[in-house]
C-alpha cells in the first residue's frame, strides 16, 4: 500500500504538527519505506494470540483517589510560557 | 585518581585515601578540558557538585554514608531533577526546569551519589547515533587507529556513555527503549545493563515508548554497575508498572561463576552478513564461558527478525501519544499564532528535530482508524509471540549470549540516510526489549581497526544477578583495558 501526501497531510493534523510542502513529499517517501518494511508482520500466523499490553509482572495496583502532592500551583506554573496570575494563556478559543 | 573504577573509588573514599572533594574536582576538571571535543554535556553544575562532595566527606569522615557516597556520576538528560535544566535534548524543553526530582536520580541522591550534569542524548532518546541531539551531536572519544575521522558514541545515552569512557565521570545513567544503554556501550568500550522492565520506576523519566523504556546504569566495569543498579532499582508506588520485589545486592553475585550454567546461543543471531570480526568475538565469548564450566547450548529464537519491525510499530504508537503533552502551553518553547491549533501545530513544527516529527507521525498513523489494527493491534500480537520465544529458551538455559550491535562505531558522516538502515542498529538489542528482559552489554575486544566491540548476555525476568556472573566470567578473561584516544589523565 503506498502513501499519498494528502494521508501525510491528514496524519499531521492530527498529530498537531505544521507542514510545509516540501516536507510533505519527504516524509511521505520516508513513511512510505518504513511501511513498507513492517509489512513483513503480515507473515506472522497471530491467529488466537493475544496482544502484549505489558509484560504481565506488576500486580495491577488501585490507590485512592486523593489529591497527594496539591496546592503546588507555582511548581505547575513555573515553566509556562505565559501565563495571567494562576492561569495559563492561550489565544482566543471563543469567538 | 587517574583511571580509577567506581567499585575502586568507593573504597578509596571508605578508607579515606582519598576525598569526595578531590575525586569531584579532578572529574569537574576532566571535564572542563574535554567536553569541548566530546559535547558529552549539555549541562555542567561543578559548583553543586563541590557542594555535595563537601558534604559527602562530613559523612565518610564519620563513617558514614550510601552506597555511592562521594562518587561522582553524570546523569542522562532525560531523567528530570529538581531545580536543574532538564532538556531531553529537544528545542521544546531547552528551558525546563523540573520541580520535581525523578526517582532513579532521588534514589542515587540518596545513597550519596554526586552529580556533575546531565549528559547528551538522542533527541527524546529517538537515535542510535547521538546525532539527533538539538545540542549537537556527541564524538566518541575512540578513534579508528591512525585517524582522525569523528566516531559516533551510539545512541540514545551517547553521551553518558562517552562520559564514561572518556573519564569524565565513574559512572552515568542511561535509558534504554530498545537498546539505548547496551548500543552506545558497546560503541564507546564500556559496561551498561538493562535491568528487567519494572526494576527501575519510570517517575520522573521522560517518556518515549512506556511499555519499553527503562533506566540503568553505564559504567567501566560490572562492579561499578552493580553498585549503580543497586542504589537506582527500587519498588515505586508512583509508576505503575514498577515491580514490587526486593532488590538483591548484585555485587554477590559478580563472581558465583558459570559452572553448570546453560548459556543459549541464538541461532536467528547469525545474520548472513554479520562481519567477520563480530562472529569471531561471538565465538571468542562461547570458548570463555565453556573453558569456565558452562554448556553452550544452541536455541532458537524464531521470531527475532519481526522484533525490529514490530519495535518501530509499538515504540512509535507510545511515542506519538507521550509527546502530545508537548504543545507550548503549560511548558516549553511556544511559537506563537493566532488560533490555539495553529499554535500547537506551529510550536510542534518548530520544537522537534527532523527524526522525533517521522516517529510521532509514524506513530500517529499506526493509531489512526482504519490502520489501528492493522499495525499497533498485529504488532501487540507479534510481540507476544517474541516473548514467548524468550519465555521457551529460558526454559532451557540460564542466559544468552549474543552480539551487542552488528558493528562498531562509524563516523559522524557515514550514518545512512535512510531510516530504515539506520534503525537496523538495534537488531539484536530490540528482542529483549520487547520482551522486557535484561540484558547487557560488555566490551569483549577490538576490531581491526582498534576499536571496541560488545557482547550481549540476556537473561530471565529479574535474574540480573545470573547476567552479573556469567558476565564477570567474561571480563575477566577479555581483560579489557585498552582505553580511548581521549581519556582525562586526571590526578588528585
Amino acid at each position: 500500500m503506498s502513501l499519498d501526501t494528502r494521508t501525510v497531510r491528514r496524519i499531521a493534523k492530527l498529530a498537531r504538527i505544521g507542514l510545509d510542502d516540501r516536507e510533505a513529499e519527504g516524509l511521505r517517501q520516508e513513511l512510505d519505506g518504513i511501511l513498507g518494511w513492517v509489512e513483513q508482520l503480515n507473515e506472522v500466523d497471530i491467529t488466537d494470540v493475544p496482544p502484549m499490553i505489558g509484560t504481565g509482572l506488576a500486580r495491577p495496583r488501585v490507590r485512592e483517589d486523593a489529591v497527594t502532592d496539591g496546592d503546588r500551583r507555582e511548581d505547575v506554573l513555573a515553566n509556562a510560557p505565559e501565563r495571567e496570575g494562576p492561569f495559563f494563556t492561550v489565544p482566543k478559543v471563543v469567538e | 585518581m587517574t583511571d580509577m573504577t567506581l567499585a575502586a573509588a568507593r573504597r578509596a573514599l571508605a578508607a579515606r585515601e582519598i576525598s569526595a572533594v578531590e575525586l569531584v574536582d579532578s572529574h569537574n576538571k576532566a571535564i572542563e578540558s574535554l567536553n569541548g571535543d566530546v559535547n558529552a554535556f549539555i549541562i555542567t553544575t561543578p559548583e553543586q557538585a563541590r557542594e555535595a562532595a563537601k558534604a559527602a566527606d562530613t559523612l565518610l569522615a564519620k563513617g558514614e554514608g550510601g552506597l555511592l557516597c562521594g562518587i561522582p556520576l553524570g546523569v542522562k538528560d532525560l531523567f528530570c531533577t529538581n531545580g536543574v535544566r532538564t532538556t531531553a535534548a529537544s528545542n521544546i524543553l531547552r528551558d525546563f526546569v523540573p520541580p520535581y526530582e525523578s526517582a532513579v536520580t532521588a534514589n542515587l541522591l540518596s545513597e550519596g551519589a554526586i552529580f556533575l550534569g546531565k549528559t547528551n542524548l538522542d533527541e527524546f532518546a529517538m537515535g542510535s547515533t547521538n546525532l539527533t541531539s538539538a545540542f549537537g551531536g556527541v564524538t566518541n572519544p575512540w578513534r579508528r587507529s591512525g585517524s582522525d575521522a569523528k566516531l559516533v558514541p551510539g545512541g540514545s545515552s551517547g553521551g553518558s556513555a562517552a562520559a564514561v569512557a572518556a573519564g569524565m565521570v565513574l559512572g552515568a545513567t542511561g535509558t534504554d527503549t530498545g537498546g539505548s544503554i547496551r548500543q552506545p556501550a558497546a560503541f564507546c568500550g564500556i559496561t551498561g545493563v538493562k535491568p528487567t522492565y519494572g526494576r527501575c520506576s519510570r517517575f520522573g523519566t521522560i517518556a518515549f515508548a512506556s511499555s519499553l523504556d527503562q533506566a540503568g546504569p553505564m559504567a567501566r566495569n560490572l562492579e561499578d554497575c552493580a553498585w549503580m543498579l543497586e542504589a537506582m532499582a527500587g519498588f515505586d508506588k508512583r509508576d505503575s508498572t514498577s515491580v514490587d520485589r526486593p532488590v538483591p545486592r548484585y555485587a554477590d553475585a559478580l563472581e558465583r561463576g558459570v559452572k553448570g550454567m546453560k548459556v543459549g546461543i541464538p541461532r536467528e543471531y547469525r545474520a548472513p552478513n554479520m562481519p567477520r570480526e563480530i562472529e569471531a568475538l561471538w565465538e571468542q565469548g562461547i570458548a570463555w564461558l565453556r573453558e569456565a564450566g558452562a554448556e553452550p547450548v544452541e536455541v532458537s529464537l524464531p521470531h527475532t527478525k519481526y522484533g525490529l519491525p514490530t519495535y518501530y510499530i509499538v515504540a512509535l504508537a507510545e511515542a506519538s501519544s507521550n509527546l502530545a503533552r508537548y504543545d507550548g502551553v503549560r511548558f516549553g518553547e511556544r511559537v506563537k499564532a493566532d488560533s490555539l491549533d495553529a499554535l500547537y501545530e506551529a510550536t510542534r513544527h518548530a520544537g522537534f528535530g527532523e527524526e522525533v516529527r517521522r516517529r510521532i507521525l509514524m506513530g500517529t498513523y499506526v493509531l489512526s482508524s482504519g490502520y489501528y489494527d492493522a499495525y499497533y493491534l498485529r504488532a501487540q500480537k507479534v510481540r507476544t509471540m517474541i516473548q514467548r520465544d524468550f519465555l521457551s529458551a529460558f526454559e532451557k538455559v540460564d542466559v544468552l549470549l549474543t552480539p551487542t550491535a552488528p558493528s562498531a562505531a562509524f563516523a559522524h558522516d557515514e550514518k545512512p540516510t535512510d531510516p530504515v538502515q539506520v534503525y537496523l542498529n538495534d537488531v539484536f538489542t530490540v528482542p529483549a526489549s520487547m520482551a522486557g528482559v535484561p540484558a547487557l552489554s560488555l566490551p569483549a575486544g577490538l576490531d581491526a581497526q582498534g576499536l571496541p566491540l560488545g557482547l550481549q548476555l540476556i537473561g530471565r525476568y529479574f535474574d540480573e544477578e545470573t547476567l552479573f556472573a556469567a558476565g564477570r566470567v567474561m571480563e575477566k578473561a577479555a581483560g579489557f583495558s585498552t582505553r580511548p584516544a581521549l581519556f582525562a589523565e586526571f590526578g588528585a
